[in-house]
């Protein structure tokens, strides 16, 4: 018996006993969530280990969908035959030959954990090492810095053969860090903050200001496509679409222009937290990147957060703007944030916003406004869209094609 | 009427025209427009750019809708030759290119750029080795076709992209107008910078086509304007026409191996017929090797618009040559390219399949053929004495 397989390997040390099981049980759900478009592939863990069966399917897309599961620390294709010696060789010299033709070096590493089997590790080192020197014609042993690692694991069903490891995205399923919601403008920010969210666990809500008609219908748009684009990390995103023009309006009316900023993210943290504890999120996400633009400074997130007991995090907070630019061309984000539509943050910016907003003068402004109706209208009135990874070419606005 | 002729147009399938005449009466919008009305076009826009780029395992950032296969090829061309003149001035192509890219290197050459004309061995095909021994230093360009459109000779893209890893300064251009959702070519694998195609070779409306452009390279527009497609190629949309070209996509890629099983097995036994009856009959290329959808054939001492006419009479529509230049009374520079003598090159015609093409259609054009070939032996004959 010889088939195909893929080994994930799971960052499994960070937790301990009973989130452990949670852990696992959690990243074997987000894997299968992401695997359903493939039929007959199946995901199973036994002894601590987990496989994917892939069947008749192609590995290669089968990785690339893994590769956006967050949890697996690295994944290797492998073959498994049974623990079998003359089995093993056969296979080894066939993973040497066709999976790694550009091999030049090898070393083989042996794991017996299957202790019945009578060839112990060492041994099976040498006994594969010089039989694949024999049969695979200028392939050399480098036991320091080989091409090619060849694990060979027996264990007590099968024996696994399989190179090196291909890194996984890491970080911890999507889910077990409890949820989150993110403020997601249309920049180049906040999508990769929830990326990074989503990367430490978190499970993803998102909030939406829109002003229309100071904003377009293209800039939700867009927004929902930034969502679109996260579901591959995320598996479901709910998007709350929040009626913001009237608060903009009543801000633009009453208030000192350069404290329109201020207050207008001081409605929108309210919003969003209470918005979070509607939907029993635990955390708000932002984009937030300090010192970059008026809003971000010390003094102005000290005028922010005021309003709110909610924690806020900002996981781009270390982050300088050519490394934010390159995750999110690297997760796909990049060339959607950059179409130039109109945001609400950009419709009223005033000429000269306070970079260091005084907390007691923000206050004093946004008490010309009713604060309490305002917000309670604009979580009323929000529009909450489901979003899941789209199988292959599913839903289409137009079925011409 | 046995239509004969699709390397120079298809027939516009049905259901391509009533997805252009529908987004003509409903998604009327010019993408550009900021309500509501432009936003569908543009989003019908960007999904027939996603069908699009699904064909060739691309992301959609990667195709620039134009007017066409010429101007893509144009495009390519010249677009990237003003872009990156400063890396030196040498483009390669070979002898055998259709006019839009053949005309363009001869624009860039009366510039004051250096041209390597690289010439094909008997079946039309280049080689690899010369392309890579053409390479030098101030190489900015290759310029090689994907299928050719007279004779139906695949070039070794593949085995030349291959070879040009090595100068990744290099860039890559592939005119693949008549092989495009037909004969597959994923530009990623094969090391392919540049890519053309045309719609109304597969079925779909004339003015219409792209150019793919590897993410990444840069290169100038050739049309100014209002910065449509990312200012590569400024001008409205077309959308109607963008719509039915991804719609012919869609059904090419559903009939696409069946066709390529079908014309195979047609073209053999339309070869063995005709060259059985006709013993003066000169196949161009390598059948078996070719595009199996193109058949090219000389009859050394007549003239093709003769043949072309004899059979249009029998209600048989083929070509002389390809179709842009076929008024002029050259021989065909591709099969003279070839080491046809000027006889055989004047001689030829080219059958050539599309999608709706049926077995019937090529026995019925073999027996024509068969029949109007002999009496006009004759006659050409008798005159050139």
């Amino acid at each position: 018996m010889k088939e195909n397989c893929i080994l994930l390997r799971y960052g499994e040390l960070a937790l301990k006993g009973k989130n452990r099981t949670d852990f696992e049980n959690r990243l074997i759900a987000n894997i299968r969530a992401k695997l359903d478009k493939f039929p007959g592939v199946r995901v199973t863990r036994t002894y601590g280990r987990l496989f994917v069966e892939p069947g008749d399917q192609p590995v290669e897309p089968i990785l690339e969908e893994l590769q956006t599961v967050f949890g697996l620390v690295g994944m290797s294709p492998a073959i498994r035959v049974d623990s079998d010696w003359e089995r093993i060789k056969e296979a080894a010299r066939e993973y040497v030959q066709s999976r790694c033709p550009d091999a030049r070096t090898f070393k083989v590493t042996a794991k017996r954990s299957d202790k019945s089997f009578p060839i112990p590790s060492q041994e099976m080192n040498h006994r594969l090492g010089g039989f694949l020197l024999k049969t695979v014609p200028g392939l050399k042993v480098d036991v320091h810095r080989p091409d090619l690692n060849l694990h060979v694991e027996v264990r007590n069903t099968a024996t696994y053969i399989y190179g090196n490891d291909i890194p996984g995205p890491g970080g911890l399923p999507v889910g077990v860090s409890g949820r989150v919601m993110l403020l997601l403008s249309g920049g180049i920010d906040s999508p990769v903050a929830g990326w990074m969210a989503l990367k430490r666990g978190g499970e993803l809500h998102a909030v939406h200001f829109h002003s229309y008609p100071y904003t377009s219908e293209r800039a939700k748009q867009k927004v929902v496509d930034l969502a679109q684009i996260l579901t591959r990390y995320a598996g479901e995103i709910r998007l709350h679409v929040v009626p913001f023009t009237e608060i903009q309006t009543e801000i633009n009316k009453h208030c000192d222009r350069s404290y329109s900023i201020t207050v207008m993210r001081r409605f929108m943290l309210r919003i969003s937290e209470a918005l979070a504890r509607k939907h029993r999120a635990l955390a708000l996400v932002t984009g937030e990147s300090l010192g970059q633009v008026a809003s971000q400074t010390l003094e102005s997130m000290t005028a922010i957060n005021d309003v709110t007991n909610m924690p806020i995090l900002r996981p781009v907070i270390g982050l300088d703007k050519q490394e934010i630019m390159e995750i999110s061309r690297r997760i796909g984000t990049y060339e959607t944030s950059i179409l130039p539509y109109e945001d609400c943050c950009t419709v009223f910016l005033p000429k000269s916003p306070k970079t260091r907003p005084d907390l007691q003068t923000a206050r004093d402004e946004e008490a010309r406004l009713d604060v309490e109706r305002l917000v309670r209208e604009a979580v009323e009135g929000t529009e909450t869209l489901v979003l899941t990874e789209r199988k292959e070419d599913g839903e289409e606005e137009f079925s011409y094609f | 009427m046995i239509y004969l002729d699709n390397s120079a147009t298809t027939r516009t399938h049905p259901e391509v025209v009533s997805v252009m005449a529908d987004v003509m009466h409903n998604v009327f919008g010019n993408p550009s427009s900021l309500h509501g009305i432009g936003a569908k076009s543009q989003r019908l826009l960007e999904q027939a750019r996603k069908r699009i780029a699904g064909t060739l395992s691309c992301s959609p950032g990667e195709i620039f809708f134009t007017s066409g296969g010429t101007e893509a090829n144009n495009l390519a061309i010249l677009g990237t030759a003003e872009r990156w003149r400063e890396r030196g001035r040498h483009v390669i192509t070979t002898m055998v290119e259709h006019p839009s890219v053949f005309e363009a290197v001869r624009r860039l050459e009366s510039k004051g750029w250096k041209v390597t004309w690289l010439p094909v061995d008997s079946t039309g095909r280049v080689s690899p080795d010369e392309v890579e021994k053409a390479i030098t230093d101030e190489t900015v360009l290759v310029s090689v076709m994907h299928v050719n459109n007279e004779t139906g000779a695949i070039q070794p893209v593949s085995e030349i992209g291959r070879r040009l890893e090595r100068f990744p300064r290099v860039i890559f251009h592939v005119d693949a107008v008549q092989s495009f959702g037909k004969i597959p070519l994923i530009p990623a694998e094969c090391r392919i910078d540049l890519l053309s195609a045309s719609g109304h070779k597969l079925h779909g409306p004339k003015g219409t086509g792209f150019l793919y452009i590897r993410k990444g390279l840069e290169i100038f527009p050739i049309v100014h304007g209002g910065d449509q497609e990312r200012g590569i190629r400024s001008g409205t949309e077309n959308v109607p026409g963008i719509a039915g070209l991804a719609k012919a996509v869609a059904l090419a890629e559903g009939k696409r191996e069946a066709f390529l099983e079908q014309t195979r097995r047609w073209k053999r036994e339309f070869l063995r017929k005709v060259t059985n009856h006709l013993p003066d009959v000169v196949v161009n290329g390598d059948p078996e090797q070719d595009a199996p959808y193109i058949i090219s054939l000389s009859f050394p001492g007549l003239k093709s618009e003769v043949i072309v006419h004899a059979l249009e009479r029998e209600g048989v529509y083929v070509s002389s040559k390809s179709a842009c230049s076929s008024k002029k009374e050259t021989p065909s520079r591709i099969l003279k390219a070839m080491g046809r003598t000027d006889e055989e090159a004047l001689g030829g015609i080219r059958i050539s399949m599309g999608l709706e093409t049926s077995e019937d259609d090529l026995t019925r054009a073999a027996d024509a053929l068969i029949r109007v070939i002999p009496p006009l032996t004759q006659v050409m004959k008798v005159r050139k004495q």
